[in-house]
C-alpha cells in the first residue's frame, strides 16, 4: 500500500514492529520474581491435588475406621495421619482443598464482577450518583468483616450456599471502593476527555479506555483478598455456619480435630498450616503482582 | 486551498462542508460564561463561585492561528474546554462556520467533534498507556464508523504525515516514546477526525526549545496542507508571536485585548498587556520598555473586583475602573485591534482617556 503526501512520497507498512504488551512485560517481571513463582508453584500443586483428588487420593475421605483414630503422621498406609474418626488425612486434606478454595475464590470472583461494575459505573459518572454508592457502601465498612460475615451467614441460616453468600457480600464493598477510586484517578486524565472528544458514548469509552487501566489493581487486590476470604470462609465452617460435617473442608477439619490437639498436634495442626500457607500464597503472588505491575521509567 | 485526495489513506473521514464561504468566521464566541461552584456537596448548595470565564467574545476567521494568552489561571483552558463542549457554558453562544453548537436547527455535538479537535499540554496524560499508538490514532474514526482495517490503515498514514515512521512506532506504547514524539502522536490523534478547527492548549509549552520549533513547523506545515484553522493557547509569548495571525489576552477571566500580532507587540494598549510583554526578555533594545512589571498575584477568581478587574494592579486605575467595566472599544478604526481600557475609550470619564 502506497500513498502520497503533499511534500514526499511515503510506504505505509502494513506490517509493523510490535512491543511487547503491558501485560506480557508484567508477566515478564513477574516471572523473574522468584517469591512469586514459588506462590505460584504451590497453588498449582493445591489446585491439581484438588481436580485430581479422586484419582489421586488414596484412601476414602469419607471411610471411617474406629480401630485406626489418630495416627501418627508417617503411618504405613497413612501418610499424614489419620483424623479421630480413623479417615485417611491425606485423602481428606486434597478433598478438603476442592471446598476450600472453592469458598475463598468463588466469593471473591463474584465479588470482583459485581464491584467492578458498580465501582467503574459510578467512578466514570461521578457526582451524586457515585456520592449515593459510596455513602451505602460506607455502612457496610463500619464492621468489621469478621462480624459481617457471621451476622449474614447467622440471618441466612447454616449451610454452604448461604455462607458463600454471605462472604459475597462481605467482599463487594471494599472490591468496590477500589475499582471507584482507580476509576475516578483514571476519569481525570486527559486521555478520557481526548476520547470524549471523540463522540464515543460512554460505554465504548470505559471498554476501550478504562477498563484496561482499571481492571489490573482491582484484580491484584482481590486476589490478595482470597487469603481473608478463606480464613473467614473456615472461620464459619469452624463455628458450624458453613460446610457441615462429613464433608472434608480444612476449616471444618480444625474444627473437629480440635479435640486432638494433644494427642497428636501434628495432625491436628495439619488443615490450619495448609489454610495458612495457601492465603499466604495468595497474598504474596498478589503482591508480587502488584510490584511487576508498577512498571516506572 | 487544495483539499486533500480522498484516497489517501491519512483522511479516512471526509472534511466538513465549507458552509458559510471565506467571509464568514470559522469560528464566533459572544459571551461565554463559565462559573465553578466550589464547596458544594450532594444536598449542600454550593458556598461560592469561581469565575472561570466570563462573557468571552472573539471570532477567528479561517485559516487563521488564534494565539490565546495570559496569566495562569486566568481561563484559557477553560475556554478551551468550552469550546470543546467538554465542560457546558452557564451561558454563551458558539457558532461554528454559522452554525450555532447545541440548538436543535444548529451544529449538533457529533458534527462539532468532527469539526473541533483539541491537542492537551500533557503529553503523556493525554496517551492512554494501554493502547498501541496506532490504537489510539485509529480510536476517533472507528467510534464515527470506519472499519477496523481502514482506520488502523489511516492511523498508519497520519503517523508519517506527523513525522514519525509507522513501521517504527505504530506498536509502540506511550512511555516508549519521547514528549515530542508523543505530542506528534496527540497531533495525528486530532488529526484522525479531519478537523477544521485544532484547538492547541499547551501543546509546545512541555517540550524542549529544540524540539518545540520542530513541532511549531509541523503544526504550520499541517495547516497549510489541510487549510485548518488554529487556536493557539499558550503562556509563551515568544511562540505565540511565531505562530499567531492575531493575539487576544486574558486576564481573570475575561478578553482584555485583541487584534493583529503586530499591533499587540508593537503597540499594545492595555496596561496588562504591556506589562505581560514587559516580562518578555527581549533582545531588541528598541523594543525594551519602561513599563513596570506587573506586581502581585493576580486578584481571587471567586470574588473579582468590581469594575475593571485589573484595576487593584494597575498603575493608571482611577474611580471610574472600580464603578464600571471597560467596554471593548477600537483602538484605531479599521484595525481590529480591540483594548477594553476605559483609557482607550473617549467617554469613559477616565483622567487619561483622550
Ligand atoms: N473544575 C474546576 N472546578 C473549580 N475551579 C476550576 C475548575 N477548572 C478550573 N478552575 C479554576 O478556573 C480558573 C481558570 O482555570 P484554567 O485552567 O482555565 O486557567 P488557565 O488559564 O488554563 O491556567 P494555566 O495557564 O495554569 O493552564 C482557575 O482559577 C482554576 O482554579
Ligand atoms: S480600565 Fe482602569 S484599571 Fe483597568 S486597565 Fe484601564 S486604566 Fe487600568
Ligand atoms: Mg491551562
Amino acid at each position: 500500500m502506497s500513498i502520497l503526501t503533499p511534500t514526499a512520497p511515503l510506504t505505509v507498512p502494513a506490517e509493523v514492529l510490535r512491543s511487547p504488551g503491558y501485560w506480557r512485560t508484567v508477566g515478564r517481571r513477574l516471572r523473574n520474581d522468584r517469591v512469586s513463582m514459588v506462590c505460584l508453584a504451590i497453588l498449582a500443586l493445591i489446585l491439581i491435588a484438588a481436580v485430581f483428588a479422586p484419582i489421586l487420593a488414596p484412601a476414602d475421605p469419607y471411610k471411617a475406621s474406629m480401630l485406626h483414630r489418630l495416627k501418627a503422621v508417617g503411618t504405613a498406609g497413612h501418610l499424614l495421619g489419620t483424623d479421630e474418626l480413623g479417615r485417611d488425612m491425606l485423602s481428606r486434606l486434597m478433598y478438603g482443598a476442592r471446598l476450600s478454595l472453592l469458598m475463598g475464590c468463588l466469593p471473591i470472583g463474584i465479588a470482583f464482577a459485581i464491584g467492578t461494575t458498580v465501582g467503574v459505573t459510578a467512578g466514570f459518572v461521578g457526582g451524586r450518583l457515585n456520592m449515593a454508592v459510596m455513602r451505602v457502601l460506607d455502612v457496610f465498612y463500619a464492621f468489621p468483616s469478621v462480624l459481617l460475615a457471621v451476622a449474614i451467614s447467622g440471618a441466612l441460616g447454616p449451610g454452604m450456599l448461604n455462607s458463600l453468600i454471605s462472604l459475597t457480600l462481605v467482599f463487594v464493598p471494599p472490591i468496590t471502593r477500589v475499582a471507584e477510586s482507580v476509576t475516578t484517578q483514571v476519569r481525570r486524565l486527559d486521555y478520557i476527555d481526548a476520547a470524549r472528544m471523540s463522540g464515543a458514548p460512554n460505554w465504548v469509552i470505559v471498554r476501550v479506555q478504562v477498563l484496561g487501566n482499571v481492571m489490573g489493581p482491582v484484580f491484584v487486590y482481590a486476589t490478595g483478598q482470597i487469603s481473608v476470604c478463606m480464613i473467614l470462609a473456615s472461620g464459619m465452617s469452624f463455628l458450624g455456619l458453613g460446610v457441615k460435617p462429613p464433608e472434608p473442608e480444612w476449616g471444618l477439619m480444625l474444627n473437629t480435630l480440635r479435640s486432638a490437639i494433644y494427642v497428636n498436634p501434628l495432625v491436628a495442626a495439619l488443615p490450619g498450616a495448609l489454610i495458612f500457607v495457601t492465603s499466604l500464597c495468595f497474598n504474596l503472588l498478589a503482591d508480587g503482582t502488584r510490584l511487576a505491575m508498577d512498571i516506572r521509567d | 486551498m487544495e483539499t486533500l485526495d480522498a484516497t489517501m489513506p491519512e483522511t479516512i473521514l471526509p472534511v466538513g462542508e465549507d458552509r458559510g464561504g471565506p467571509a464568514q468566521p470559522l469560528l464566533i464566541v459572544e459571551g461565554l460564561t463559565k462559573r465553578f461552584p466550589i464547596g458544594g456537596g450532594m444536598f449542600k448548595r454550593a458556598q461560592a463561585y469561581v469565575h472561570a470565564v466570563e462573557g468571552v467574545s472573539f471570532s477567528v476567521a479561517k485559516g487563521e492561528v488564534l494565539g490565546i494568552v495570559g496569566e495562569s489561571g486566568c481561563g484559557k483552558s477553560t475556554t478551551a474546554r468550552l469550546l470543546a463542549r467538554l465542560i457546558e457554558p452557564d451561558s454563551g453562544e458558539v457558532v461554528v462556520d454559522g452554525e450555532t453548537v447545541g440548538t436543535s436547527d444548529g451544529m449538533s455535538l457529533r458534527e462539532l467533534r468532527r469539526n473541533v479537535q483539541m491537542v492537551f499540554q500533557d503529553s503523556f496524560a493525554s496517551l492512554n498507556p494501554r493502547l498501541t499508538v496506532e490504537d489510539t490514532i485509529a480510536f476517533g474514526p472507528r467510534v464515527h464508523g470506519v472499519s477496523a482495517k481502514e482506520a488502523i490503515a489511516s492511523a498508519r498514514g497520519l503517523l508519517a504525515r506527523v513525522g514519525l515512521a509507522p513501521a517504527q512506532f505504530a506498536g509502540r506504547y506511550p512511555h516508549e516514546l519521547s514528549g515530542g514524539q508523543r505530542q506528534r502522536v496527540n497531533l495525528a490523534r486530532a488529526l484522525a477526525f479531519s478537523p477544521r478547527l485544532l484547538i492547541l492548549d499547551e501543546a509546545v509549552a512541555a517540550l524542549d526549545k529544540s524540539v518545540q520549533a520542530q513541532v511549531l513547523n509541523l503544526l504550520l506545515d499541517i495547516k497549510e496542507d489541510r487549510a485548518l484553522t488554529y487556536l493557539f493557547i499558550s503562556h509563551d509569548l515568544n511562540v505565540v508571536q511565531y505562530i499567531s495571525d492575531r493575539v487576544l489576552v486574558m486576564y481573570l477571566g475575561e478578553v482584555v485585548e485583541t487584534g493583529p500580532v503586530d499591533r499587540i507587540y508593537s503597540d499594545a494598549r492595555h496596561p496588562y498587556t504591556r506589562a505581560l510583554l514587559s516580562a518578555v526578555p527581549s533582545m531588541d533594545p528598541d523594543r525594551r520598555t519602561l513599563e513596570p512589571p506587573i506586581a502581585g498575584d493576580p486578584p481571587n477568581p471567586i470574588d473579582p473586583p468590581s469594575g475593571c478587574r485589573f484595576r487593584d494592579r494597575c498603575t493608571f486605575a482611577a474611580e471610574v475602573c472600580a464603578a464600571l467595566k471597560p467596554r471593548p472599544i477600537e483602538a484605531t478604526p479599521g484595525s481590529g485591534h480591540i483594548v477594553a481600557c476605559h483609557m482607550a475609550d473617549r467617554i469613559s470619564g477616565h483622567p487619561r482617556s483622550a
